[in-house]
């Protein structure tokens, strides 16, 4: 089947497009055969005023399945990426049983297929994501892992980080780390400073993050693979990244909506929804995000959607899940934060969640090049919306954003060419293309 | 004495204004007077029902609070739980919602999460009184303190206040410097610096490592109880090498104004942050504090639940 998608701002950064043009869906693959519009069965849907742009590519979400079903399924949280605008995303391990073999990335991989959009694996560096023993890396990567990963339980042991990392560098795998002494945050729960101090509650030093962003750049050298720096949230390792980046390093970076949004004084009400890992940091912090966003040093957008059940946010502020969901309000702050305060341009902002992670995981997808998959974003730039947690695709409630009034609006996401989200309206005929 | 209380809860010293700290402190000054008399009761909360849930050993704040609760003449409920309440299996919003329907008035908590008492301000429409949250506030005692202080002093404006010890975990610390800045004295924190709180040069406060520094020409002393196991932990190395550096004994005393007063709030460890001769000695306003405490917590519970009845001459 055809489809034509008529009159949007086309945004690809991957080739550098950005003007007002016709992108042309032949059999769920972009293609570039323009004079197709004259065909009968092509059926053309009106995008004026929108942007359309490469699905987004969302390298940093947990999915919760296997496991804790009752807080997101692959299911449910390939719904909400869709509504987000995003046609692939990076499942993160931390799961129970974690992908630390080949038969639990097959399983999230095979769920992933019937969602409708790219559901990817990451695997575990470690069995059981403990740590301890190098998990079966060489058996998920041919099963189709495009990553391993640390998240959620940081490798303390340089010797077994440099191991997983020599070992994931042979096999062409990227090593996504969180980077997090834990012997210097046990029992914390915020950023430390002056608002840890005011509320009584026990806090991270930056130091925890940026020391392990060092040492697994350092490490990331001596093993010959490509680290990549998960959800960087303070000054200390953006300038860590952008020394290793000067030096030639191959490592790339990410970030997430809260770190160039919030500060740790989004916890003063002991907002539970505000307590993520890394926590949210300070005023200086976010202007250092936002130079590494807009310097390259970061290249990446990333969520960290990791969404939790009322229950384990409804509790003390020690006992809480870490943690908020972030498929479905990426865009919108995105915009509001960084295009319309002038920290990138919406071309890169959409460079940041598509080509740049696409690259930094080899994968064929995230631009609207002739015979690529056809996994489009179609938005409006420029509608308010207001986040309303209890609108969400996902299970998860959990977002501090809630009543934010932002800017930036997802009209429908198409992926291998089916509409997985929202609709599309017929130009010529009184059709719509829509989702399900 | 008509006054009341604008507010739920009483969450912490520093969200509260002079004049409601003014307010409390002359109640208590009242309360004080109930509590001279040989029948120590009034009428004034009969028919309210108070809710002590201790989630952490306390043996003074809470019976403290259930003699206050109980010479306004209010029913007491106690509820302890040594462990947390996930550990119990039951969350604490469950069992506030269940002690609410069981028609709580007050809830007085004591619980080792920091913002705890937030937590179950914002879960039921009862009163909640925080009776000391891991390392935040622990009003009552901030209250106290400055009640003991005014007493002595006759005023809090202008006044050197020094708060020796475990500044970084201490509740009662933060209380303090709240409660006594906002009305108008200088407070001085003091400790060794692994025990002073991350960014603590952010707060209205001076900050000393050096104990004789932060004693010299100070109108009170007043010193924290250092948790042992704090030493374990690394802390500190030794509990005689604390004793010396950063202990209060008599000879660094000296260095305080000549009618210097030594309070604590306890329970105390003696030898090691306050010497006997000290605790004991003609500074020490210890026991004070612990007759203030009631009187404060009776007025806090009456500014809050109090139908306007008259105290005085019940």
């Amino acid at each position: 089947m055809w489809a034509l998608l008529r009159g949007g701002r086309v945004i690809d950064p991957s080739q550098g497009i950005d003007e007002v043009a016709d992108v042309l869906i032949r059999d769920g693959a972009i293609s570039h055969q323009l004079s197709a519009i004259s065909r009968e069965d092509v059926e053309v849907f009106d995008c004026s005023g929108l942007v359309v742009a490469p699905g987004f590519i969302d390298m940093h979400v947990h999915l919760r399945e296997p496991g804790a079903e009752h807080k997101e399924t692959i299911e449910t949280g390939a719904r909400a990426a869709a509504a987000g605008g995003f046609t692939t995303i990076v499942a993160m391990p931390n799961t129970d049983p974690a992908p630390d073999n080949r038969a639990v990335v097959e399983f999230i991989l095979r769920r992933g297929r019937e969602t409708g959009i790219n559901v990817l694996a990451c695997g575990a560096m470690t069995k059981d994501m403990a740590g301890q023993e190098m998990a079966q890396l060489g058996d998920m990567a041919e099963a189709g892992a495009v990553a391993v990963s640390d998240d959620g339980h940081p490798v303390q042991s340089s010797l077994i980080m440099r191991r997983v990392m020599e070992y994931a560098g042979m096999l062409g795998l990227p090593v996504l780390t969180h980077c997090e002494d834990k012997s210097l945050t046990s029992d914390a729960v915020m950023n430390e400073g002056i608002v840890s101090t005011v509320l009584g509650l026990r806090g991270m030093p930056a130091a925890a993050e940026v020391g392990m962003v060092v040492r697994n750049i350092l490490l990331s050298e001596l093993a010959g693979c490509h680290v990549h720096i998960q959800h960087v949230s303070c000054a200390g390792s953006v300038e860590a990244v952008r020394q290793a980046k000067s030096h030639g390093v191959r490592v790339t970076a990410e970030t997430c909506p809260q770190y160039f949004t919030l500060t740790d004084e989004a916890l003063g009400d002991y907002d539970t929804n505000a307590k993520c890992n890394p926590p949210l940091r300070t005023r200086a912090d976010i202007e250092a995000v936002k130079a590494g966003l807009a310097d390259g040093t970061i290249d990446i957008i990333a969520t960290d959607h990791a969404p939790h059940s009322l229950e384990d946010k409804e509790v003390e502020m020690t006992v809480a899940a870490f943690g908020m969901v972030g498929l479905e309000t990426a865009l919108p702050l995105a915009i509001t934060k960084l295009v319309d305060e002038g920290v990138l341009t919406l071309s890169q902002a959409i460079g940041k969640m598509t080509c740049a992670p696409a690259r930094a995981l080899g994968l064929d997808r995230g631009t609207l090049a002739e015979d690529a998959a056809a996994d489009i974003v179609v938005f409006d730039p420029d509608a308010e919306v207001t986040v309303r947690a209890s609108e969400f695709k996902s299970m998860g409630r959990n977002t501090p954003f809630d009543g934010w009034k932002l800017r930036g609006k997802v009209v429908a996401t198409i992926a291998g060419g089916r509409v997985v989200s929202g609709e599309l309206r017929a130009a010529s005929r009184e059709r719509v293309l829509s989702a399900g | 004495m008509e006054a009341k209380l604008s507010r739920k809860d009483i969450l912490g010293l520093q969200d509260m204004t002079q004049s409601e700290i003014q307010l409390i402190l002359d109640t208590a000054a009242s309360m004080k007077e109930i509590l001279a008399r040989p029948v120590k009761k009034v009428p004034a909360l009969r028919g309210k029902t108070i809710c002590t849930l201790f989630y952490e050993p306390s043996t003074r704040t809470r019976t403290s609070f259930e003699m206050a609760a109980k010479a306004l003449s209010a029913d007491v409920s106690s509820i302890s739980t040594a462990g947390s309440s996930v550990v119990k299996g039951e969350s604490l919003k469950d069992t506030l919602l269940t002690l609410q329907a069981m028609g709580i008035d007050a809830f007085i908590i004591r619980h080792q999460a920091g913002g705890a008492p937030h937590f179950a301000a914002r879960t039921v429409p009862s009163n909640v009184i925080n009776a000391g949250d891991d390392m935040h506030e622990h009003p009552s005692q901030g209250l106290l303190d400055m009640l003991t202080i005014l007493e002595n002093k006759k005023r809090l404006d202008g006044l050197v206040v020094t708060i020796v010890g475990d500044i970084t975990h201490s509740r009662v610390a933060r209380s303090n410097l709240w409660g006594l800045t906002k009305m108008g004295a200088t407070v001085r924190l003091a400790g060794p610096k692994t025990l002073l709180p991350p960014e603590v040069e952010k707060l209205p406060v001076e900050t000393y490592t050096n104990v004789d520094a932060a004693v010299e020409g100070a109108d009170v002393v007043n010193v924290l109880r250092i948790q042992l196991e704090r030493m374990n932990s690394g802390f500190f190395p030794s509990v005689r090498e604390y004793a010396r550096l950063f202990g209060i004994n008599k000879e660094r005393l000296r260095r305080a104004k000549p009618d210097v007063i030594v309070m604590h709030p306890g329970p105390m460890n003696r030898g090691i942050e306050i010497t006997p001769d000290v605790a004991d000695g003609e500074f020490s306003v210890i026991t004070d504090q612990v007759t203030n405490g009631v009187a404060v917590r009776m007025a806090l519970l009456y500014l809050l639940l109090g139908g306007g009845s008259n105290v005085g001459t019940a």
